[in-house]
């Protein structure tokens, strides 16, 4: 209990301190935000990382919050997180952040958590448990609103070629159920035929040469990110007209996209999720901690490339990335006043 | 005199050595988080270690008979999906399928001993038959445990946090059974020389299955347990439990064959490899190191357990 007073008094004496300091413009200024992730293996879930890394020690250095760190479970599993929340609860961090490893299993520590009086935001891969926050991407829409646009295209309508993700995840099923449900909208689309591209150019490529030989005449192709290039370097090599290719705002794809509409006006749309809605995560969080009244339930915006944005698009991501975008405080004040 | 011999033997360091491991981790997670150092903080470090070391006895059973199971977390995931779905919707159908499952780890017993099977092979391929199971019982994660549950795994004892009191009842237990009962003799003799037993005239058969129904059913106790914690199961929870339940096993100084083991060493060895990931993420080493320090520190102990069997055999 003593010690618990003192470490109390102690941070309460460095909040004055730091308050005495510098002008700070916000309550939260003692308050310590933490991220738990639970997967660092990919380009994109890297970009995520850098994207808070700098937001957060940013936001140390203007004083508006006293840590912003980043933890990363060592294994890809939910077990292991959940040990890091109730770490994270000990170490007495105001707000958590969390990309979860499953929707579920981790509901008991964050309840824990929320029992403590702590902020729990999860984004991306979020929790069920009612009292955290959700930043969800609402990937379905993304599948539909592929669709909705190959139908401005294309009002004839035809035969499409999708190409999944990996088979038996989330993300897989809810952006094809999007695309089905586009299709139902639509009804002159046709979904010729299905192959799994796994979210990678070369296996993208492999399957989509395998399919193409049984295919009738392909309108366009939708896709869930990452398998474009592939898609159109299988058509290439086919010998088959170019269709409308969706797609994913990674590099490669775009750079593509760049060279034909340079050389024979090629138009298509391009969509994914910015790595950078951690940085959206860390705002809402901290106005969260701000007192500030936001909605449980949040929908992050995509990261949508048209035809007349595609230089900006491409200036903005790196060779090997993908298309980010960061969010401010201000851009994420914007945001929550947009959906309150 | 006798007093002092004891101390110095190899025996004793045997013994102490998965105590001295804990103390000295539970030291420097108390030192770089005073915090820990209380009702509420022992009870978050050590409330995910209980299903670990109930795992970890499920294990052990196995490992006393000079067999390893490959499945058990998948099988403890399997029966997290069973609590968050049957158990609470219709508990008769939950009660039975549990059932059933300690039914099928005793058949599994029987025919790993009567074919001769590597139980290595046979675990394996169970695991993805649990896996199996448990995601065509919930395709996506959710469901919801049964109440009951909640409250017996979120019953705040006073003075002593929860996790400990089971931790050391469930040490105690199993230690009672195995090492001080004439069964728990004629079980770990099962590992230690089979044909003794055979010409003894006991049913080694027989007490393969009684010891792989023991693993169902401490497997049980963890899966349940485990949802409880959670809340709610995905068909994957529980998948790192294997290794840490082999790992804890030897850390608490079992092995893998010969029939040595121990009930209260493998519960000490499942608390540390808990506590080894807490103390290594407040030490905030980086992921990319996590699990090579997780697996140093296993080595240190096993070397020194190696210096200790030396000693052991100098005698």
């Amino acid at each position: 209990m003593k010690i618990r007073q003192s470490l109390l008094f102690a941070t309460a004496a460095l909040a004055l301190t730091t308050a005495g300091m510098q002008p700070s413009f916000a309550d939260t200024a003692d308050k310590r935000i933490a991220l738990s992730n639970n997967y660092a293996g990919n380009s994109w879930r890297q970009a995520m990382l850098n994207s808070w890394g700098k937001n957060a020690d940013q936001a140390v250095k203007d004083g508006v919050v006293a840590a912003g760190d980043a933890f990363t479970t060592a294994e890809n599993q939910a077990t292991e997180q959940a040990a890091q929340i109730q770490n994270l609860i000990l170490q007495g961090y105001d707000a958590i952040v969390i990309n979860a490893a499953s929707p579920t299993a981790l509901n008991g520590a964050v309840k824990e958590a929320c029992d403590a009086g702590i902020v729990v935001v999860s984004f991306d891969g979020v929790v069920t448990e009612p009292c955290a926050w959700r930043i969800a991407v609402n990937f379905k829409k993304m599948g539909e609103i592929q669709v909705d646009y190959l139908s401005g295209r294309l009002p004839d309508g035809g035969d499409l070629l999708e190409i999944r993700g990996l088979a038996g995840v989330f993300v897989d099923d809810e952006i094809h159920s999007g695309i089905e449900a586009g299709v139902a909208n639509h009804d002159k689309f046709k979904i010729a035929g299905s192959v799994h591209g796994e979210w990678t150019q070369t296996v993208a490529q492999k399957a989509v040469a395998g399919i193409l030989p049984s295919m009738p005449e392909i309108v366009a192709v939708v896709t869930q990110g990452g398998d474009g290039y592939g898609a159109a370097q299988a058509f290439a090599a086919a010998g088959r007209p170019t269709p409308i290719i969706i797609m994913g705002n990674r590099h490669d794809e775009l750079t593509w996209w760049k060279e034909q509409k340079d050389a024979n006006g090629y138009e298509t749309m391009s969509v994914s999720i910015a790595p950078g809605v951690s940085t959206l995560a860390f705002w809402v969080a901290q106005q969260i901690l701000d007192g500030q009244d936001v909605p449980k339930d949040l929908i992050v915006p995509f990261l949508q490339i048209d035809q007349a944005d595609l230089e900006d698009g491409l200036a903005n991501t790196e060779p090997g990335g993908v298309s980010n975008v960061e969010y401010s405080l201000d851009d994420a004040k914007a945001y929550l006043e947009s959906v309150n | 005199m006798n007093g002092l011999r004891f101390f110095a033997s190899a025996r004793f360091w045997r013994g102490a050595l998965p105590a001295l491991s804990l103390t000295f981790v539970l030291v420097g997670v108390f030192w770089l988080q005073p915090r820990a150092m209380s009702y509420f903080g022992l009870n978050l470090l050590f409330n995910l270690a209980v299903p670990i070391a109930l795992a970890t006895i499920a294990q052990m059973f196995v490992i006393a008979v000079n067999d390893l199971d490959l499945s058990i977390g998948s099988f403890v995931s399997l029966v997290a999906c069973i609590g968050a779905t049957w158990l609470r919707d219709t508990p008769l159908l939950g009660i039975a399928a549990l059932l059933g499952c300690v039914a099928v780890y005793a058949a599994l017993g029987a025919l790993i001993y009567i074919r001769q099977l590597p139980s290595i092979v046979v675990t394996l391929g169970m695991s993805f038959v649990w896996s199996g199971c448990a995601v065509l019982l919930l395709p996506t994660p959710g469901g919801s445990a049964p109440d009951w549950i909640r409250t017996l795994v979120s019953y705040k004892p006073s003075y002593v946090p929860m996790p400990l009191l089971a931790a050391v009842a469930l040490g105690l237990v199993v230690h009672f059974g195995l090492m001080r009962t004439s069964w728990g003799v004629l079980m770990r003799g099962v590992g230690g020389n089979e044909k003794a037993i055979t010409r003894a005239g006991w049913s080694v058969l027989k007490l393969k299955m009684v010891m792989y129904a023991l693993t169902a059913v401490f497997g049980i106790l963890a899966g349940l347990t485990l949802v409880g914690l959670a809340t709610s199961a995905d068909a994957n929870i529980a998948l790192r439990y294997t290794l840490l339940s082999i790992a804890g096993v030897i850390l608490g100084g079992g092995e893998f064959v010969g029939g040595r083991i121990s009930p209260v060493g493998a519960v000490l060895g499942a608390m540390t490899l808990t506590l080894t990931a807490s103390f290594l993420s407040f030490l905030r080493i980086s992921p990319d190191w996590q699990i090579g320090a997780q697996g140093a520190v296993l080595i240190i102990v096993l070397a020194l357990r190696a210096i200790v069997n030396r000693l052991e055999a100098r005698r």
